[in-house]
């Protein structure tokens, strides 16, 4: 309510000036569940038109809405939860949204400052809890920082290397009132996220790059980040040289081209990880050395001078030292790097014979399977939802053996089309990211390729997508396994399948159409294709397909934890 | 190896635990900690002795620069620098002969508090090393050893 003072400047309520900031950063859509400590603000969500909010059934959907939604636009995702339990259930998302940098900012409200420390209803230290799994976090203590607050929230979920904020709100700020000025600009004196790149970097990096014979790009989840795939590409053509990416790097460089060598590590193929093994020259772009990546490294690229670019320092040189680092914006770098080679119009060396290696090593085929029996194969129905998409379409995914083949076997050409769960490896992201993907996306196709315990793990969200009119296409591969558990329990507990088997199973078809979705099972590798082109043509309608696929097939090649990148199990 | 790390830092409520946190959660040693307000009372400085190779250094002070908190870090240890530690011990009267008391009066270092039981406190304030042989010298009669952790700063 706008009260008058005495020089007539007008005052808001916290809520208020919530809501205000909201419009002023341009935030048009916000993911959240109300609960005591933010009825204020749903309150005056509800008495405006601007900012649309869409209710999910718990609140971890809220957050991998709200990353679906940022790693699918270029947009900060919100979130808006409660005190306590609403804020604890939004956990899981955050860490996920931290370990795979993705610029999103969740509100969580708080009890009465009065209250806070006294174990009261509905109170957990949510700055306390969410301090290692957030870029930075903050608790408003007065109304008067609250748009400078998020302000600054913002700022630092999108800036550098993107990552999640959390906003503590208590209740009794959001009844408070002041004047209202949303601040054009932030000032942090211990915030700099624009790094300035050194000339002698980039110098010393395109000398490497114009000596090597055998050379391989390594690009990850920040050239996306950087909205650097069109440069990357531009540079990588101009050199000729093999480029690799990681999981979260897919669809940063063009997946159907003859420079890509596919996806690397754990289950990457044998010509990526065999290249990255006897390459002599690494180029890391905006990728981070994992151990899913690395796999044992004192074994890792042993002959390699590594050119490491990447916006946050501490990426560099914590997993393998890197020769020739530059600290800075991936695009900016990639940029000075192609105005030194290209606009100088300077020749690399002749890597005919890295390339006739690499042909060879090509060979082997690793991805390669076959449909002959009459169970369906679970890479088919990957391989056949992208023929039929025409490697069009924003794929989510949960996390397991579904994910690896989803990656290996859909070929991304373009980036943000390709939403999962690489960090953290989360289970349940792939329904509720696929929700953020398609509100980002309204006029796409969004396909959810999850397995059947994954897709139980944040099921609930049907109901949202029907409350929304969702048309996400399910792909369930239902081999009725944990697969990568039973995977894992199959190579290194001699088949003792502890847990791993999904007992007990509900109809999905039932379960679909109880949502209010349309359901179909499908069990016979000659129905995959009617089944998946039917599915697409129910233009607003989710539809659930639940692919009874082959229990036993696993995910190749592997390199076993702690293994060398040339040590892989092809079968 | 021995490191002493400097870190400006906002005075904020959380600035400390955003600190520890990461040093706990990155499995950082940490030997001690020491943070008072700096000469802007807006800022605090803290003083922190790590240990670990190079590799591990170097992450420790990218990983606090790059908290959001942090306004400075700088290793103090491969410049020139001071370092200073404060120390108190307790020691029963009866442990202590005239010889001892002598020696402890003539050491500029060392301060001796008088109680009203029959102990006294020795305070010492020295470079860590040095206070390191002190407790050593005295460890067989002391009863109670308190220390603040070192502060440091370059000299160069």
């Amino acid at each position: 309510m706008k009260q008058n003072t005495d020089n007539n400047k007008e005052k808001y309520t916290g809520a208020e000036i919530f809501v205000k900031c909201l419009e002023a950063e341009g935030i048009d859509l916000v993911f959240g569940y109300p609960g005591g400590a933010v009825l204020h603000i749903y309150d005056e969500l509800h008495k405006q038109n601007e900012v649309t909010h869409i209710l999910v059934r718990h609140e971890q959907g809220a957050v991998h809405a709200a990353e679906g939604f940022a790693k699918s636009s270029e947009k900060v995702g919100v979130v808006l939860v409660t005190s306590g339990p609403g804020a604890t259930n939004a956990i899981t998302g955050i860490a996920d949204a931290y370990m795979d940098s993705v610029p999103i900012v969740v509100f969580t409200g708080q009890v009465r400052t009065a209250l806070i420390g006294n174990d009261a209803f509905q109170e957990v230290d949510t700055v306390g809890i969410t301090r290692p799994c957030v870029k930075h976090n903050f608790m408003i203590t007065d109304v008067k920082d609250m748009a400078s607050t998020i302000k600054k929230a913002f700022y630092v979920a999108s800036s550098g290397r993107p990552g999640p904020v959390v906003v503590d709100i208590p209740k009794d700020i959001t009844e408070d009132s002041c004047e209202f000025e949303y601040p054009d600009k932030v000032h942090m004196r211990s915030y700099r996220p624009n790094i300035e790149i050194k000339n002698n970097d980039i110098n010393t990096a395109v000398k490497s790059i114009l000596n090597s014979k055998k050379p391989v790009i390594y690009a990850g989840g920040g050239v996306i980040n950087s909205n650097a795939s069109s440069e990357l590409t531009e540079l990588a053509k101009y050199l000729n040289f093999p480029v690799t990416n990681t999981l979260m790097g897919l669809g940063c460089y063009p997946g159907d081209d003859d420079q890509f060598l596919q996806m690397l590590g754990m289950h990457g193929s044998y010509e990526a990880n065999m290249a990255m093994h006897d390459c002599d020259l690494l180029i890391a772009v905006g990728a981070r050395f994992d151990d899913r990546i690395t796999g044992r490294l004192d074994k890792f690229s042993p002959n390699a001078t590594v050119i490491h670019i990447d916006v946050d320092p501490s990426s560099i040189s914590k997993n393998i030292k890197a020769h020739i680092p530059i600290i800075g914006d991936v695009k900016d770098a990639v940029k000075q790097i192609s105005k030194q080679i290209i606009e100088k119009k300077l020749k690399p060396q002749n890597i005919d014979e890295w390339w006739a290696q690499i042909n060879e090593w090509r060979k082997k085929d690793s991805f390669k399977y076959t449909q002959d029996s009459e169970i369906i194969k679970p890479q088919y129905v990957v391989d056949r939802l992208y023929d039929i998409t025409n490697g069009d379409a924003f794929i989510t995914s949960d996390v397991g053996q579904h994910q690896m083949w989803a990656a290996q076997l859909y070929k991304f050409n373009k980036p943000r089309r390709w939403i999962n769960s690489g960090g953290l490896g989360t289970m349940g992201f792939g329904l509720p990211s696929a929700m953020g993907t398609q509100f980002a996306n309204p006029d796409s196709l969004v396909c959810c390729v999850t397995g059947e315990a994954s897709i139980q793990m944040c099921i609930q969200e049907l109901s949202t997508c029907l409350q929304y009119g969702l048309p996400i296409k399910i792909i369930n591969l239902n081999n009725r396994y944990m697969g990568m558990v039973r995977q894992w329990q199959e190579f290194f507990y001699e088949k003792r399948y502890a847990m791993s088997y999904m007992d007990a199973l509900p109809d999905f078809v039932k379960l679909a159409q109880s949502y209010g979705h349309i359901g179909h099972k499908i069990d016979k590798p000659s129905d995959v294709d009617d089944a998946i082109k039917d599915a697409i043509k129910q233009k607003d309608r989710l539809v659930f397909l639940d692919f009874i696929t082959d229990q036993n097939e696993n995910v190749f090649p592997m390199i076993a934890t702690g293994a060398a990148h040339n040590k892989m199990i092809l079968s | 190896m021995r490191h002493v790390i400097s870190v400006l830092l906002e005075n904020e409520s959380g600035a400390l635990s955003r600190v520890a946190g990461l040093f706990s959660a990155r499995s950082f040693n940490i030997e001690s900690l020491s943070v008072a307000p700096s000469e802007d009372l807006s800022t605090s400085r803290m003083t922190i002795v790590t240990s670990g190779n190079d590799q591990v250094i170097e992450q420790i002070i990218k990983q606090l620069d790059k908290l959001l908190d942090v306004i400075e870090v700088s290793e103090i240890t491969s410049n020139e620098h001071i370092e200073r530690e404060i120390a108190f011990v307790k020691i029963n009267n009866e442990n202590i002969d005239d010889k001892m008391m002598e020696k402890f009066s003539k050491n500029e270092f060392l301060k001796i508090h008088k109680t009203k039981n029959s102990e006294i406190i020795i305070e010492c304030v020295d470079s860590p090393q040095k206070i390191n042989d002190f407790l050593e010298s005295v460890k067989n009669i002391a009863i109670k050893i308190v220390r603040s952790g070192a502060v440091g700063i370059n000299s160069n």
